[in-house]
């Protein structure tokens, strides 16, 4: 073998050899991070609400809360709002606004966290708080959920700033899906005389189901782990409360907003044990999205043979 | 014709009417849905470019930061400069490292060696950009303290994924009548490798980097950890911590002075103007390295 073989596939071996490390040593830096925190509270830190310095006690329980309540609600609101825009770039948009308004969508993908938190917390905050947080309390106030409305930075704003953040995301993939489906299926449907919309249920749902869910575990992924947008409009509020118009904190925003403040060792140990379960959130969505397309893969796989 | 003249079978029963009416209200929602998130865009930009445009002046590109002095005439030139050189560092580490993954996982790898590579960088780029400020924090900051070089580190591991990505992606386009054209004339693997297959592929990689320079301009969450204990002069040298824009943004957004929220707006305009302007150029890139590698194929 030539000498210059050798050197370039071993260098490139190396490289790759050296992403790999470079997963283990992140997961070995946060655990070594953390493991001051991990031998004082043990697994009781996932639970325990509450984050008091001067006692030093300390738990994730509570930004567990408010991370579940603010990915899901973005992730309930941007899911039906992908899909349609899905759904319009690949039926129904006019062959000269597709290309742009695709551009468009994906151009918000590109708009970075600490510009939507300013614009979220400045601009878009007082706007919910003046007009729709108390509209909504009042339609559906028998809801826990939404409850009475005082503050601007809440748990209700993080959902709404999360929901662009993710919409590009889970909206890009579908249409990706949708545009696979492939055009017999579609045409045979419409030739047996269903509408556009009985088609798009009865053909492109189906079909294309699985990749969706993954498509939206990706995007809950990314809710779960946005810090700085989140910490800027969410209020920085300790304890849980169903109360959507209250303050709330994630782990992420928890991190963000506390990391220079840290007044122990053992506060900053908890905040990284906070990035550890991050961590394993984030591994655990991977293999999550990855084991529903590799099973949606084989499906289609026998149903093309 | 009118329905008065059609026989019962032909006539729309109501059944028909029903869905018919399900079809126009889902085709609504759908253009519904385009038209939200294409507002959502337009709105964030707009109120970013009424508010930044009015602050930004010769004096805020040009000046540094004058902390605690809301008289003084300052703008952000410290942290222009700041992200001009971490991100700089951070391309410059990921680069390389991450076309030489794209290069082992495309041309040597066994197949199942490469599926595990794929998915490391899936992993990889999942991983919270928080949670990669801690890393870095854990590996350099607690020994060295916080620096450019940590900061640069750090927007590096987010870059990786990104390069290997779209390097393997457009690397899996080039023809392979050319890679065997170039075996076929005894040209040993390397060089057909770096000489004939690699330049094709320049204008992918070349949107791949700008998409991930993109990307990381704006990261704010691994620089908290690394690069914001900052002295406020304009300063190139990566040894120390360097002010950045997000940084800076994340910053003056919470300070109760209004001309500190002008500040944070106008730098956000810039951001925002910067970040834009690069995805659409790696778009542009991207159609036309596109064009070309098709017409090799031909």
């Amino acid at each position: 073998m030539h000498l210059g073989d050798v050197l370039l596939q071993g260098a490139a071996a190396l490289a790759s050899l050296g992403a790999v490390a470079l997963v283990v040593l992140i997961v070995y830096k946060v655990v070594e991070g953390a493991r001051l925190s991990l031998s004082t509270f043990g697994l009781g830190f996932v639970t325990h609400v509450g984050w008091d310095p001067v006692h030093l006690k300390f738990g994730a329980g509570s930004f567990l809360f408010g991370t579940a309540i603010t990915s899901l609600g973005a992730l309930i609101l941007a899911t039906p709002l992908a899909i349609g825009i899905a759904l319009f770039l690949t039926e129904l948009a006019p062959a000269g606004i597709r290309g742009p308004v695709t551009a468009l969508v994906e151009t918000l993908a590109a708009i970075p966290s600490v510009v939507i938190g300013l614009w979220g917390i400045l601009v878009l905050a007082p706007l919910l708080r003046d007009h729709v947080d108390p509209a909504l309390h009042s339609a559906l106030g028998f809801i826990p959920l939404f409850g009475p409305a005082t503050y601007s930075a809440n748990v209700f704003t993080a959902i709404i700033v999360l929901t662009i953040m993710i919409l590009p995301i889970i909206s890009s993939i579908s249409r990706e899906l949708f545009l696979g489906v492939p055009s017999e299926l579609k045409e045979g449907a419409l030739g047996l005389g269903t509408t556009r919309w009985e088609m798009v249920r009865g053909v492109v749902f189906p079909y294309t189901r699985g990749g969706v869910a993954a498509a939206m575990i990706l995007g809950l992924g990314r809710a779960l782990g946005e810090a700085i947008a989140v910490a800027m409009v969410i209020g920085a509020f300790t304890g849980i409360s169903w109360n959507l118009f209250n303050p709330g904190n994630t782990l992420a925003a928890m991190i963000a907003l506390n990391y220079q403040g840290a007044s122990s060792g053992l506060e900053l140990s908890s905040l990284i044990y906070l990035a550890l379960i991050l961590l394993v959130f984030s591994i655990l969505v991977n293999l999550l999205a990855q084991l529903i397309v590799r099973r949606v893969a084989r499906r289609q796989g026998l149903a093309s043979t | 014709m009118s329905a008065a003249e059609l026989t019962p079978l032909q006539r729309p029963t109501d059944r028909l009417r029903r869905r018919k009416a399900v079809n126009r209200g889902m085709e609504f929602l759908a253009w519904l849905s385009a038209a939200v998130a294409v507002a959502a865009l337009g709105i964030v930009v707009f109120s970013v470019a009424r508010r930044g445009a009015s602050a930004l002046s010769f004096d805020f590109l040009t000046k540094t930061q004058v902390p605690y002095d809301p008289t003084a005439k300052q703008g952000l030139a410290n942290a222009f400069v700041g992200t001009f050189v971490i991100v700089g560092l951070a391309t410059l580490m990921a680069l390389p490292f991450g076309i030489l993954i794209a290069i082992y996982v495309n041309e040597f790898a066994p197949r199942m060696i490469r599926n595990g590579i794929s998915f490391v960088l899936d992993v990889l780029n999942g991983v919270p950009a928080i949670v990669i400020g801690f890393f870095v924090f854990g590996l350099i900051v607690v020994a060295h303290g916080q620096s450019g070089l940590a900061g640069a580190f750090a927007l590096a591991v987010l870059m990786l994924p990104l390069v290997a990505r779209t390097t393997m992606e457009v690397l899996a386009l080039v023809p392979n009548s050319l890679r065997e054209a170039a075996l076929g004339v005894g040209s040993p693997r390397w060089r057909m490798t770096l000489g004939i297959v690699l330049p094709q592929t320049i204008g992918g990689v070349l949107t791949g980097a700008t998409l991930a320079v993109a990307r990381v301009a704006g990261e704010t969450a691994p620089l908290l950890f690394t690069s914001s204990l900052v002295a406020y002069n304009t300063s190139f040298n990566p040894a120390h911590p360097l002010q950045t824009v997000p940084v800076a943004i994340f910053e003056l957004s919470e300070s109760p002075d209004p001309t500190d929220h002008a500040r944070a707006w106008a730098a956000a305009f810039v951001l925002l103007m910067f970040i834009l302007f690069a995805s659409l150029g790696a778009r542009w890139l991207a159609t036309r390295s596109r064009r070309k590698l098709g017409r090799a194929a031909r």
